[in-house]
């Protein structure tokens, strides 16, 4: 039987790997963005994790709650990222402070 | 048994695919890894026996997010050469920080586990037999979290109504039907009336 340790290292991995990839990836902002679902996945997979092992379904309530929270993000996101591209030519983030009023 | 080997497949399968997405030269490609991470982890939301957020997971990220990504991937013509320079240079400081970073998530889910909140936790059952998974979720959703649940619909439309607003452009050559300027005409404006000599002919100067 896979216990509830197992589910949370997967979860752990996942966050690190997301992590992991904003930092090696600081100029190309959609891995950036790739990374944060990344991200958004481990901490679902915690809660669903956690609902399960401790029958409460709320858990899963939060990680689609979450979830809505992450498809919001990523469609402004890339709807930035088009707009930024249309303007300036090229999508490299670490010189995105022209943008600033 | 059985399950044991499906989640050790799921979970791999996961992890490897979450590695590419970052370490990928083609974003195509990364984002085609994403689309498999997120299978496998709906996967193992099905051996949690969460198969509402699976399939949800399956039908929101893989049907909708994860072809956005795609479609702006393909569409924006970008150097993706150009922006991996930094990646070898960056790469022990995010080494370092992310084993350190998984050593201690690794640690306090052991904590968790043994002493904390999962003390109680027992293995995986179906949670309320005389229930659906789906059953369970909606009886509570639309129950204690039913103002959370607008508020997420609201968050959708006002993140719709962003992306729209953001990326909707006008081109100067295109005409456009202006319903304004249509409805607010009339006689005195349309029209003009100009005085012409009988029989002097017309100069198509003064008719401007």
């Amino acid at each position: 039987m896979i216990g509830l340790h197992a589910y949370l290292v997967v979860a752990a991995m996942l966050f690190t790997i997301g992590v992991f990839g904003i930092f090696v990836n600081r100029k190309n902002v959609i891995i950036i963005l790739m990374s944060v679902e990344l991200i958004l996945l481990a901490v679902n997979i915690n809660f669903v994790a956690f609902s399960t092992y401790l029958h409460d379904v709320q858990g899963q309530i939060m990680a689609m709650f979450v979830l809505t929270v992450a498809a919001a993000e990523a469609a402004v996101g890339l709807a930035i990222l088009v707009t930024f591209f249309r303007n300036r030519g090229d999508i490299a983030v670490d010189d995105a402070s022209v943008m600033k009023g | 048994m059985l399950q044991g080997i499906a989640f050790y497949l799921l979970a791999t399968v996961t992890v490897v695919s979450g590695l590419l997405v970052v370490t990928m030269k083609n974003p195509v490609h990364s984002v085609l890894f994403l689309i498999l991470a997120f299978f496998s982890a709906a996967g193992l939301f099905v051996l949690l026996g969460a198969e509402f957020l699976a399939m949800l997971l399956v039908v929101v990220y893989v049907g909708a997010v994860a072809v956005l990504f795609l479609f702006v991937v393909m569409m924006l013509d970008v150097d993706f050469v150009g922006l991996r320079e930094g990646f070898t240079r960056y790469m022990p400081l995010a080494i370092i920080v992310a084993t350190i970073l998984l050593i201690e998530m690794i640690l306090i889910t052991a904590k968790v586990v043994t002493g904390g909140a999962g003390a109680t936790a027992t293995a995986v059952a179906v949670a309320t037999p005389d229930a659906s998974n789906i059953e369970t979720i909606g009886r509570v959703l639309y129950t204690d979290y039913v103002y959370f649940f607008q508020a997420a619909g609201i968050v959708l439309l006002i993140a719709m109504i962003g992306a729209i607003v953001l990326t909707l452009r006008h081109k100067p050559g295109v005409r456009r039907q202006k319903i304004h300027d249509q409805v607010t005409r009339n006689a005195k404006t349309a029209i003009e009336i100009k005085g012409a000599v009988s029989g002097a002919g017309l100069n198509p100067e003064e008719l401007r």
